[in-house]
């Protein structure tokens, strides 16, 4: 994984199949990215959806969350309406997987995601990194304590 | 291991002894079709723990995924301010199938809450903020879909159907 204290890496991809999100442009405001394996595979989506109960707190923290997986942007459309999710799910979907290898968190057995979560400050460097096993639910708590722990700062 | 951020206290819903050498923390969520399943599961873990054991509910609404998880969390605290909280998540549990605002109204009444009282604490904010705290002491504490269990304030990801789970808790004794 990119190391706390490095700039995070800028991209741009889709996040709806006719608008684009890029990195840069959330300046000013934390950041968590949540890559993940696949749309619909049950632990992302538990995942998800305890994301989804969590923006409230994140938003609270001036943070907004982007998940981001190699799935098409239509296959996120698909999955984001069914889940009901209120946070855009990026496609790193061509050329497959080139965010997720920017930020060394690419299976490149499995051709996804691992599972991982960073938390980007408002400056854009990193401030929070952290690699799941792929069949565990990190949960929100390491998320929440980073979010705190920079404010305190 | 993920440990219980908040302690259990006397705000908390807490069946069972109090100085019970077990205390069994639930984050649950009454429209989840799993807690369902861990809610027999659980009566019958008290039954056969009797004293050694305390046991805890605590709201972990997922309200997207389930659009009456929130008012059922809500009915059951209104329930709690007429002492009757264990009694709602009784009937919510074995009610499943229809938590829709109506029906959570009717079971008041069979319960033979005073229905008035029960409408208005239903609406106060006091409620759904005890529910929202509930829910991020949860996940702060890792619980990351439910149920989750906490024991002695550990995080248990071990199996939790009844056998192996009541196997779990006699091992402690």
């Amino acid at each position: 994984m990119l190391a706390v204290g490095t700039k995070a890496p800028d991209f741009s991809l889709s996040a709806t199949p006719d608008q684009k999100i890029q990195l840069s442009q959330l300046k000013g405001k934390k950041v968590i990215l949540a890559f993940y394996p696949a749309d619909w595979s049950p632990v992302c989506s538990d995942e998800m959806a305890l994301y989804n109960e969590m923006l409230k707190l994140f938003h609270k923290r001036n943070a907004e969350l982007l998940g981001i997986s190699v799935d098409s942007k239509w296959c996120h459309f698909a999955f984001g309406q069914d889940r009901k999710l209120h946070f855009p799910l990026l496609a790193d979907f061509e050329p497959k997987g080139a965010v997720t290898k920017l930020y060394d968190v690419y299976d490149e057995v499995e051709g996804e995601s691992k599972r991982a979560l960073y938390v980007i400050d408002e400056e854009g460097i990193i401030q929070w990194n952290y690699l799941s096993p792929v069949g565990m639910n990190p949960g929100a708590d390491g998320i929440l304590d980073a979010l705190d722990n920079m404010n305190k700062k | 291991m993920s440990k219980l951020k908040k302690a259990v206290t006397d705000m908390d819903h807490i069946q069972g002894n109090a100085d019970a050498p077990i205390e069994l923390v639930e984050y649950g969520d009454y429209q989840c079709p799993y807690c369902g399943h861990a809610y027999p599961i659980l009566k019958n873990i008290q039954k056969k723990l009797g004293n050694n054991l305390k046991f805890v509910f605590r709201n972990f609404p997922l309200s997207e995924i389930h659009p009456n998880a929130l008012n059922s969390a809500v009915s059951s605290e209104a329930a709690g301010l007429q002492h009757k909280f264990w009694q709602m998540h009784d009937h919510l549990f074995k009610h499943q199938n229809r938590l829709d605002d109506p029906s959570l109204v009717k079971y008041a009444t069979q319960l033979h809450l005073n229905v008035e009282q029960f409408e208005n604490d239903f609406e106060k904010p006091e409620l759904v903020e005890k529910v929202n705290d509930d829910f991020e002491s949860g996940v702060r504490s890792g619980v990351n879909g439910t149920p989750s269990f906490f024991i002695n304030g550990e995080k248990y990801n071990g199996d939790w159907e009844e056998e192996p789970f009541i196997e779990h808790l006699e091992n402690l004794l």
